[in-house]
C-alpha cells in the first residue's frame, strides 16, 4: 500500500467519524452553501440579473432591493446569485488547467531528472520573474478580452507553481525508502511513477491548489476590473466592483457587497485548505 | 562531610494527560556535595533528564509539573522561588549542558555573543567587559584562538568544539553547578574522551559540581564519584561510584553492569535486560521493576520499596537485594 | 566575506532569464495579431510608409535576425516609442518609476509593521482569545480582493471621514505621502495576511525549539529570549517569503495604481494596454521583470546578511 494511500485512508476514517479539523467542516460548509446558491440562481434570485429597470436606479438596500440597486437600476443581489456561476467557474478551471499541466510537466522532471529538468527548471524560472498579473495581461490582450483568454493565460502562468511544488515532492519521495524498495522489486519505471510517485506527491498539490483557489479568484476579479477578463453585461463580481467605483460617494453598496461575497468564497477555500492541510498532515 | 551545595528531596514530577495524573518522576532525593560529579544512570524514559529540568524548573511540555519536594541550593529551596529568582538560578547558579548542540545553540547569534549575553544578563557589566570574560571562558573550555571564535557561528565549529562552546556557554557566569545531560552520546569516542577530560578539569580547578546524566556505565566509571540509579521514575540505587557498579545491589543494576559488553572478551554474546522499560501511563504496582526482575516474588508486586541505607552510603530500594558479603546474605 | 561571493557571480547566472525574459517579451508582442508596424502607425498607415518602416525596423528580415535587432536595441537603450504620449518609451517609463517604488516599499515595511507584532501576539499567546482572533482575520485577510479593500478604504477613510485625498499622486514630498498613505496601507494589509500567517507558524515552531530551551536555562528572560533568539531565526523564512510574494505585489499595485489614479508603472501599462501602445507594455512588462529578478538578488543578499548557516 502506498504512503498515500494509507494517508487518505486514515483521513477518510477520521472524517466518517466527525473527527476532522473544524476549519475542514466550516470551509467545506461555505463552499456548499455558494455552489447551491450558483446552481440555484435561476430559482433564487429574485430579479433578472441584467435586467435595467430605470425605475429603480442607484436605490440603497430595502426591502424590495435587499442589497440595493446599481446605476442602471439592476439589483445587486441578483446579479451576486448569478455571478457566483462565473466566480466559481473562475476557481474550478483556473485551478484545474495549471493543476494538470503543472503536475505532468513537474513529476516528467522530477522524475527523469537531466536535460528534461534542467529545461524546465529554466523556463520556470523566466515565467516566474515576470509579475504574474503582468504576464497574464499581456496574453489576454494578444488573445482579445474575455473570459476563455483568462483560462488560456492562466493555464500558461499558472501551472509553474504545481510543477515546482510536484518536482519537489517527487524529489524528495524518489529517495525514499519504499520507491527503493519498488525499484529493487524489480517494478517498471511507468509503473512506480504512476502507482506510487504521483499518488504521494499529488496529495501536497490538491492542498495547494484550494488555497491557489484563492489566488486564482482574486485574480479573475482582478483582471475583470480592469476590463480584461468578463465583459459587460454579465454579472461577475470583479466587473461589479470596477462598475460601483464610480459612484463610492453616493451609493457604497454596489462595490461592498460583491467584494463580501468574493471574501467569503476565498474564505472558504483558505479554510478547506487549512483543514485538509491538517487533516493529511501536509505544510505548505 | 560538609553541607551539600545541593540537597533534593521527594522530587515528584507529574504529566497530565487527558485528565489523568501520571507520576513521571516519583519522589527522588539525593545530595550533591561541593566539587562532586554524580551520575545520574537510567535507560531512556526513567526520568533522569525530567529530573534535571525539574531543577531548573524547565520542563519540556505545559502538561508537565513539579508536584512536590524540595532542593535546597545553597540553603535556599528553590521550588518556592518566583520566576525571577529562577531565571538567577538558572544560568547563574545551575549551567545547562545538553546533548544535542548543534539543536541547542543559537544558529544565528554568534557563540561569543551568546555567553556575553548571559554574563550581561546576570552581572552588571560592560559591554566590553562581557566580551572580556566571554573570551576568557571560550580559552578556558579549550577552543584555539578564542579572540577569532568569539565572532563564529554554531555551524562553523567541529561536533567536538561545539560541544565545548556549549559547555563555555553554560559556564558563562561561574555557576556552582552544571547540569550535563548526556554531553557525549552524539560525539565519536575519542571527542568524547577530550569533552569527559574537560569537565572533570573544570571541576578540579573551577570546584564546580556536576550532575552528568548518561546511559553510559562505562562514562560513569570513567569520572563519576558517586552514582544514582534510576529506574522508572526513582531511584533504586544510589552510592559510590565503586559501590553502585563494583558491587550493585539492585538487580537493575547488576543487569545494567552485565549489558556492558565486557573488555578482554572478544565473541561473547552481548546480554540484555529482559521485557521493555515501563511506559508512561503503564506503570507497574509494587517495585517498577519486578516484571523483569530475576529475584521477584509476590511481595514485590504489592509493595514499592524504599530506599534504605545498605552500607556506608550506600543506599538500595529492593526487597531482596543482591547479597556480596556472607553478612548481608544472612538478612 | 567569502559568503558574499555569489554578489559577483549571480549576475551571470541571471543571464539565461534575462534572456528567457527578452524571448518572451519579444515573441508575445510579435504575437499580437495584426501588422505590428500598422499598429505603430496607428490610423495615418499608407502601403509606402508600411514599406520603408519594414525595411528600417528590419521587418522583412528572418525573425531570428529580427530578435538580434530586439537586443542590440535593447542593449542602446533602445525600446521604441510611446504612440500615445510620442515620447521615448525609456524615457517615459523613468518619469513612471517613482510613485511604484513608493507604494511597494511602503507596502512591504507597512505589511511588516503590522505582521511582526500581530505574529508575535499570536504566538507568545498560542490559544488565546487573541491568537484565534488574529488567525481568523488573516485567513480571512488572505481572500480580500486588493482592490476592493482600497475602495472600502477610500469610502471610508476619504469619502465618510475626509483625512486622505481619494486619489492621484501629488507634487511636494507631503503631498506625495498623504496621497500614498491609503494605497501603501492597502497593499500592506493585503500582503500582512500571508505574512502574519507564516511568521506566526514559525514563531511557534521556533519557541519550541532546541535553542529557546537551552536560552532559557541560561536564565534569559522569556522576553528576550523571543525577541534575541525565536524571532531572528523565525524572520530568514519571512525574507524568502517576502522574495517570492514580490511579483504579487507588483501584480497588486498594477491593480492599485488603477483603483487610487496613481501615475507610476502600473497605470502605464493598463493604460497601453487599453491604447493598444505596444511598446509601452513591452518595456514596463520588461522592467517589471527586471525589477522582480532584482528583488530576489536582493533578498538572497538579505538572507545570507541574516542566517550565517547560508552559503549561496
Amino acid at each position: 500500500m502506498t504512503l498515500a494511500r494509507t494517508q487518505t485512508a486514515r483521513a477518510g476514517f477520521r472524517l466518517a467519524f466527525g473527527g476532522g479539523p473544524l476549519p475542514l467542516y466550516l470551509g467545506g460548509a461555505i463552499l456548499l452553501i455558494w455552489f447551491a446558491l450558483a446552481v440555484m440562481a435561476p430559482l433564487l434570485a429574485p430579479y433578472d440579473p441584467i435586467f435595467q429597470d430605470g425605475t429603480a436606479r442607484l436605490q440603497p438596500p430595502n426591502s424590495v432591493h435587499w442589497f440595493g440597486t446599481d446605476n442602471f437600476g439592476r439589483d445587486i443581489l441578483s446579479r451576486i446569485v448569478w455571478g457566483a456561476r462565473i466566480d466559481l467557474q473562475i476557481a474550478l478551471f483556473g485551478v484545474v488547467f495549471p493543476f494538470l499541466i503543472g503536475t505532468t510537466l513537474g513529476s516528467c522532471a522530477g522524475y527523469f531528472g537531466g536535460w528534461i529538468d534542467t529545461v524546465l527548471m529554466r523556463i520556470i524560472d523566466v515565467v516566474l520573474a515576470f509579475p504574474f498579473l503582468v504576464l497574464m495581461m499581456a496574453i489576454i490582450v494578444i488573445l482579445k478580452p474575455g473570459l476563455s483568454s483568462f483560462y488560456v493565460a492562466m493555464a500558461l502562468v499558472g501551472w509553474v507553481s504545481y510543477a515546482r511544488l510536484v518536482r519537489a515532492q517527487i524529489l524528495v519521495i524518489k529517495s525514499s525508502d519504499f520507491v527503493l524498495a519498488a525499484t529493487s522489486l524489480g517494478y517498471s519505471h511507468s509503473r512506480i511513477m504512476f502507482r506510487h510517485l504521483l499518488p504521494n506527491a499529488i496529495l501536497g498539490s490538491v492542498v495547494f491548489s484550494m488555497s491557489d483557489a484563492v489566488l486564482v479568484l482574486l485574480n479573475g476579479a482582478a483582471i475583470s476590473y480592469l476590463g480584461l477578463g468578463v465583459q459587460p453585461p454579465t454579472a461577475e463580481w470583479g466587473i461589479m466592483i470596477a462598475e460601483g467605483q464610480s459612484f463610492i460617494t453616493s451609493a457604497w453598496w454596489i462595490t461592498t457587497f460583491p467584494g463580501i461575497a468574493i471574501v467569503t468564497l476565498a474564505m472558504g477555500f483558505s479554510l478547506l485548505a487549512d483543514g485538509l492541510g491538517e487533516l493529511l498532515g501536509v505544510r505548505e | 562531610m560538609s553541607e551539600p551545595i545541593l540537597s533534593v528531596r521527594d522530587l515528584s514530577v507529574v504529566a497530565q494527560v487527558e485528565g489523568t495524573t501520571h507520576t513521571i518522576v516519583d519522589q527522588v532525593s539525593f545530595d550533591l556535595q561541593r566539587g562532586e560529579i554524580l551520575g545520574l544512570v537510567g535507560e531512556s524514559g526513567s526520568g533522569k533528564s525530567m529530573t534535571s529540568r525539574a531543577l531548573i524548573r524547565l520542563l519540556q511540555s505545559s502538561r508537565l509539573s513539579v508536584s512536590g519536594g524540595s532542593a535546597i541550593l545553597k540553603g535556599e529551596d528553590i521550588f518556592t522561588f518566583d520566576e525571577r529568582a529562577m531565571r538567577d538560578v538558572r544560568g547563574g547558579s545551575i549551567g545547562m549542558i545538553f546533548q544535542n548542540p548543534s539543536s541547542h545553540l543559537d544558529p544565528v547569534m554568534s557563540i561569543g555573543k551568546q555567553i556575553a549575553e548571559s554574563i550581561r544578563f546576570h552581572k552588571a557589566v560592560s559591554r566590553k567587559e562581557a566580551r572580556g570574560r566571554a573570551v576568557e571562558i571560550l580559552r578556558q573550555v579549550g577552543i584555539p584562538d578564542p579572540e577569532r571564535r568569539y565572532n563564529a557561528y554554531a555551524h562553523e565549529f567541529s561536533g567536538g568544539m561545539r560541544q565545548r562552546a556549549m559547555i563555555a556557554v553554560a559556564l558563562a557566569c561561574d555557576p556552582d553547578i552544571l547540569i550535563a545531560d548526556e554531553p557525549t552520546t552524539a560525539l565519536d569516542v575519542t571527542v568524547q574522551a577530550q569533552i569527559l577530560k574537560l569537565l572533570t578539569d573544570l571541576r578540579d580547578t573551577r570546584g564546580v559540581s556536576i550532575i552528568f546524566i548518561t546511559h553510559d556505565l562505562g562514562i560513569v566509571s570513567q569520572i563519576c564519584d558517586r552514582v544514582a540509579v534510576m529506574y522508572g521514575g526513582r531511584i533504586v540505587e544510589l552510592g559510590g561510584k565503586r559501590e553502585v557498579i563494583g558491587s550493585g545491589r539492585h538487580p537493575y543494576t547488576a543487569g545494567l553492569v552485565a549489558c556492558q559488553p565486557a573488555e578482554g572478551h572478544p565473541g561473547e554474546r552481548v546480554r540484555t535486560i529482559n521485557g521493555q522499560p515501563p511506559r508512561i501511563g503503564h506503570m507497574p504496582a509494587g517495585c517498577r521493576f519486578h516484571p523483569r526482575c530475576p529475584r521477584v516474588d509476590e511481595w514485590c508486586s504489592t509493595v514499592c520499596p524504599d530506599l534504605v541505607t545498605s552500607g556506608p552510603g550506600h543506599q538500595v530500594a529492593c526487597h531482596h537485594p543482591i547479597p556480596h558479603t556472607p553478612a548481608e546474605a544472612a538478612t | 566575506m567569502n559568503r558574499y561571493r555569489f554578489v559577483l557571480f549571480r549576475p551571470f547566472q541571471l543571464l539565461p532569464v534575462l534572456v528567457g525574459i527578452s524571448i518572451i517579451t519579444f515573441v508575445l508582442i510579435r504575437s499580437i495579431p495584426g501588422d505590428p508596424v500598422r499598429v505603430l502607425l496607428g490610423p495615418r498607415s499608407t502601403p509606402g510608409a508600411i514599406e520603408r518602416i519594414r525595411d528600417q525596423f528590419g521587418l522583412n528580415e528572418p525573425i531570428w535576425m529580427q530578435y538580434f535587432y530586439f537586443v542590440k536595441n535593447l542593449f542602446q537603450g533602445e525600446m521604441g516609442r510611446s504612440i500615445l504620449y510620442k515620447v521615448d518609451v525609456l524615457k517615459l517609463i523613468a518619469t513612471r518609476i517613482e510613485p511604484t517604488a513608493v507604494l511597494v516599499t511602503g507596502a512591504v515595511c507597512l505589511a511588516l509593521l503590522i505582521a511582526i507584532p500581530l505574529a508575535a501576539i499570536a504566538a507568545r499567546n498560542r490559544g488565546s482569545a487573541a491568537d484565534h482572533i488574529i488567525r481568523l482575520v488573516s485567513t480571512a485577510g488572505l481572500g480580500f480582493p486588493a482592490f476592493w479593500l482600497g475602495i472600502m478604504l477610500i469610502i471610508v477613510f476619504s469619502v465618510q471621514l475626509d483625512l486622505f485625498p481619494v486619489s492621484g499622486y501629488g507634487r511636494t514630498f507631503v503631498d506625495k505621502a498623504h496621497h500614498m498613505v491609503l494605497p501603501c496601507l492597502t497593499a500592506a494589509l493585503a500582503l500582512s495576511a500571508v505574512l502574519t500567517r507564516n511568521l506566526r507558524a514559525s514563531l511557534l515552531a521556533e519557541l519550541n525549539s532546541d535553542q529557546a530551551t537551552a536560552a532559557r536555562a541560561r536564565g534569559l528572560p522569556e522576553g528576550q529570549v523571543f525577541w534575541r533568539h525565536v524571532m531572528p531565526n523565525s524572520l530568514v523564512p519571512t525574507i524568502n517569503l517576502l522574495a517570492i510574494n514580490i511579483g504579487w505585489l507588483i501584480s497588486g499595485t498594477v491593480v492599485l495604481e488603477s483603483v487610487f489614479a496613481i501615475p507610476g508603472m502600473g497605470q502605464l501599462l493598463v493604460r497601453g494596454i487599453f491604447t493598444r501602445d505596444y511598446m509601452v507594455v513591452q518595456g514596463v512588462a520588461m522592467c517589471f521583470a527586471l525589477a522582480t529578478v532584482l528583488v530576489n538578488f536582493l533578498a538572497d543578499i538579505l538572507t545570507v546578511a541574516a542566517d550565517p548557516r547560508v552559503k549561496l
